[in-house]
């Protein structure tokens, strides 16, 4: 493995012992990160229109555990980590992808954006997330980030049309608090702001 | 996951190279989607993988070709399901797309790779359990274990497993094939001769050799498309496997069927093509009775388990109101 510290970032101070202590194994196996891995050398990534120059990074690293471990984006979520739940969603050049199936390398020279992308410069929040404050379509937040993301192509991609293709072309995120009258409440408001302007 | 080497190739030149040089051939990588979740699971722990997302003239959709419509290996399921034309006059190959997995997923997941979809059989996914496909001769786990969404077609005594993948059960119906490359050349072979039943060697899943890459999929054009649907059955309604389904395809002569079409996913081993059903209703009205028999023909010579019993009469459903829709579209 390499000299540097996986999780090189400084971790918030939520992020008790016994929490990067979980989070590590999921990085760089303990086990097998003793072995020499095999890491792929001057990576950089563009997020948010900002690049990152990540130097070397073990290949197995995904997109998702690159944006939270080393970049230190926490928006997008480790949920199942197996493409299920959709709390990860992310944008590759505009269009929806699961970060914990896309290897970070599949993503470079592409522009990866996260939900901390939306909001403007000065803070002004994107329409669909205060769309979703508006309709209360959240309880707990931790799949949030990714129904936003998901929220915002799906209007793009033309599959908001009717309230069947918003639930059909957003069940890929679930939400275990259940807020999904809500989040399709907030999807039909930004779908109606826009077809008015 | 285990670690392992990581290479991109520019063009399929550069792929067939790779994969064609090496006694231990690297893994391709295209969507991910399947791989990397294998991986992550321990169940692939390819030592090299190789990365085809990058050869530019293999993401592309042609439905200008006279005789057939031309899908790049590449080319998104997201995309294909979302083409005007696909889904205009080939229901049965968009209904086939968007109900598999996610958006996301489908922005993901090229067409290609999709074909070659691993199942989802618990115990496959699991090393800790016994499993013919991953591990020849260590067993089945799922003969006596969980086994309510395991095959009732094409299974035998050593694997049970369904094939999960819905496009290429359309792409059966309409007799589709894909081209493949390897340092030795070029072939062609039907998507119907693709998926091995599991037999003896449900490690084999399928006919192509490990240095072939798939270039493209040719679906034939023909009036059979218009008239046409992918029935999904699934425990809950979006985002799940197919407990049963069904790809039907017809060919109208007022209320005569000319011809028909009929393939069946999530009961088989394979993509599973039902031409004796197929044949009961050529020259025949198509009346609830007539696509009554034609499903219970589809499902013949099923061998169930007791927690899949059910399917081959869910299954004979399936196929019987697919041909209802079809024909409503006719």
């Amino acid at each position: 493995m390499t000299d540097e510290d996986p999780l090189a970032f400084d971790r918030r101070e939520v992020t008790a012992i016994g929490i990067a202590a979980a989070v590590l194994p999921t990085l760089l196996p303990a086990n097998e990160a003793a072995a020499a891995a095999p890491v792929g050398g001057g990576v950089v990534l563009q997020v948010n229109g900002v690049r990152h120059d990540l130097g070397s990074l073990d290949t197995r690293a995904t997109l998702l555990d690159v944006l939270r471990e080393r970049i230190g984006l926490f928006g997008a979520k480790k949920g199942c980590d197996h493409g299920q739940c959709g709390a990860c969603t992310v944008h590759i050049d505009g269009r929806r992808v699961v970060s914990c199936l896309t290897l970070a390398r599949q993503a470079e020279g592409r522009a990866v954006t996260t939900i901390e992308g939306l909001a403007s410069a000065g803070g002004h929040l994107h329409p669909m997330q205060q769309a979703f404050l508006d309709h209360d379509a959240l309880q707990c937040g931790y799949c949030t980030p990714g129904q936003i993301m998901s929220a915002i192509a799906c209007i793009k991609e033309g599959h908001a049309h009717t309230v069947e293709d918003i639930r059909e072309y957003m069940s890929g995120n679930l939400c275990r608090c259940g807020a999904y009258v809500g989040i399709v409440a907030a999807i039909e408001q930004v779908m109606a702001q826009e077809s008015a302007t | 996951m285990n670690p392992f080497d990581y290479t991109v190739a520019h063009s399929v030149q550069d792929a067939i190279n790779a994969i064609g040089s090496s006694a231990r051939p690297p893994k391709v990588l295209a969507g991910g989607t399947t791989l990397v979740d294998l991986m992550r699971l321990n169940v692939e722990q390819p030592v090299a993988v190789l990365d085809i997302t990058r050869i530019p003239d293999l993401n592309y959709i042609d439905t200008q070709e006279p005789d057939a419509l031309v899908f790049g290996a590449l080319a998104r399921m997201s995309d294909v399901a979302d083409n005007p034309v696909v889904r205009r006059d080939y229901p049965i190959l968009s209904e086939s797309l968007w109900r598999a997995a996610s958006q996301q997923l489908r922005n993901m997941a090229s067409v290609g790779g999709n074909l070659l979809q691993r199942t989802r059989c618990a115990y496959f996914r699991d090393p800790q359990y016994p499993c013919n496909k991953r591990e020849p001769g260590s067993g089945c786990s799922a003969l006596d274990g969980i086994n309510r969404g395991h095959a009732v077609l094409g299974a035998s005594d050593q694997c049970i497993a369904v094939y999960p993948g819905d496009l290429a059960i359309a792409l059966v119906a309409l007799d589709a094939s894909i081209d493949v490359q390897s340092t030795a050349g070029r072939r062609t072979l039907k998507v119907a001769d693709l998926h091995r039943e599991p037999g003896r060697t449900p490690n084999l899943e399928t006919a192509l050799r490990p240095d072939e890459l798939i270039l493209r999929i040719r679906v034939p054009k023909s009036r059979l498309g218009k008239a046409s649907t992918y029935l999904k059955i699934r425990d809950r309604e979006s985002y799940a496997f197919a407990i049963a389904s069904a790809a039907v395809a017809l060919d109208m002569d007022g209320d005569v069927v000319r011809d028909a079409r009929i393939a069946v996913g999530g009961l088989a081993t394979r993509p599973w093509r039902a031409q004796v059903a197929e044949q009961s209703l050529v020259g025949k009205t198509l009346t609830e009775a007539a696509a009554a028999q034609a499903g219970r023909l589809a499902l013949q010579g099923a061998v169930t388990r007791p927690q899949n019993a059910f399917r081959v009469e869910l299954g004979a459903n399936t196929v019987a109101e697919a041909l209802n829709i079809a024909r409503g579209r006719a």
